[in-house]
């Protein structure tokens, strides 16, 4: 699949849905129960923003397919003369085919590091919606205004609690920096653009300089500090757009996909 | 047989009744499923349809603006409401249950405050 568009939906929607299953493995441990289901909403906003990109991208597949008449397995799994959907695009695919970012497929530590690792992304997700609101293929735009007004919500909650702990007692703050230290390497890469993203007409120069602006505003009222001088030196890792990843995701997906894998087709 | 029902509303719940609250001065951590020791806040929903705020129930936060947002995740998932009231539990002062019968008695037999001894004119429609 060279589909540079079909790349980039399965892009978005791996990223979506990493992150809404680590999010998902707080059900049930937040520390309050207000707090536990806050995060859970978010994760479902998330995992109903997967769907969306899937349901798109398997509708372009089918059709690509199709057109090219193809009938030998393709890459992303399915079995032949199948037609792919919502599901097996996420059941089906291997670690090396999945195109998350990094930073969602981080495993848990503690709450601190969760909502950093939220607001990292959110923040991130919120500029690059705006831009895709106003993107050419109507179907994208259409689904970027819909999750813009959840990811508006997920920016503001997360921050919040960014401030709260950065700026709470000794031990949360520790714990802020801690998580800082952990996550900052993982965001350099949504800003480096993967192969299919190049001719998507996404400035992803902009969207770094008005994140690094926001994040830079949040920390301050945090009074939390950016690793090695404003975090500019901090070598960044990449890999996960184009499907190589931390060790982490291969459990993820071992979670995630076991049943499928292990009874094929099975149903609720 | 003289059965003492004692019903107790939010907020007027003795710290002697009130279940889950662990009263461990010296330790750290606070009570699992307590709030965290969190103040208690009061939720008030509008719903799309209606005219007032109506109590939904309670909740913790440790302010104001995460009380709006907990609100937000708790009780408004499913369209419940389209504006959001919270007020700290505390500043809600209940009347006693056990003045119910000299507060609201005394109003059982006075049926003639309400407006229903009128002779309406016919021209009065939809009364």
């Amino acid at each position: 699949m060279n589909n540079p568009l079909i790349n980039y939906l399965l892009h978005l929607a791996d990223t979506t849905l990493i992150l809404s299953h680590r999010n998902s493995e707080w059900c049930g441990h937040g520390p309050i129960l207000e707090q536990d289901i806050a995060l859970t909403n978010i994760s479902l906003d998330l995992l109903g923003q997967a769907r969306l990109f899937y349901q798109y991208a398997a509708q372009l597949i089918n059709e690509s397919k199709k057109a090219e008449g193809v009938k030998a397995p393709s890459p992303q799994g399915e079995r032949v003369g199948d037609e792919v959907n919502e599901d097996t695009l996420a059941y089906l695919r291997t670690e090396r085919q999945f195109k998350n970012l990094l930073l969602a497929e981080q495993p848990n530590s503690d709450w601190g590091q969760t909502i950093l690792r939220q607001y990292l992304y959110s923040q991130f997700q919120q500029l690059l919606f705006q831009q895709l609101q106003h993107h050419n293929d109507e179907h994208i735009a259409a689904i970027a205004t819909k999750s813009l007004k959840e990811t508006n919500y997920h920016v503001r909650w997360s921050s919040e609690w960014v401030i709260r702990l950065g700026d709470g007692t000794a031990e949360s703050k520790q714990r802020m920096l801690h998580a800082i230290n952990e996550l900052w390497c993982y965001t350099g890469e949504m800003f480096i653009a993967a192969d299919y993203e190049l001719h998507l007409n996404i400035d992803f120069n902009d969207i770094n300089n008005r994140w690094t602006e926001k994040v830079n505003t949040v920390f301050a009222e945090a009074a939390l500090i950016l690793p090695s001088g404003g975090g500019g030196a901090v070598f960044m890792q990449t890999g996960g757009k184009t499907g190589t990843h931390t060790e982490h995701l291969g459990y993820i997906l071992a979670d995630l996909q076991y049943l499928q894998r292990a009874y094929p087709n099975s149903q609720w | 047989m003289n059965f003492l029902i004692r019903k107790f509303y939010y907020g007027d719940i003795p710290d002697t009744n009130s279940g889950g609250e662990i009263k461990n001065e010296s330790s750290q951590v606070p009570p699992s499923g307590g709030g965290g020791g969190w103040p208690l806040w009061e939720v008030f929903i509008r719903s799309k349809q209606g005219l007032d705020h109506k109590h939904v129930g309670s909740l913790h936060a440790a302010d104001a603006q995460m009380a709006i947002e907990n609100a937000r995740d708790v009780y408004t998932r499913r369209m419940e409401g389209v504006s959001i009231w919270v007020v700290e539990s505390k500043y809600i002062t209940a009347s006693n249950p056990e003045e119910a019968g000299e507060l609201y008695e005394p109003a059982v037999d006075k049926v003639y405050r309400h407006p229903t001894f009128y002779q309406l004119p016919d021209e009065v429609n939809y009364m």
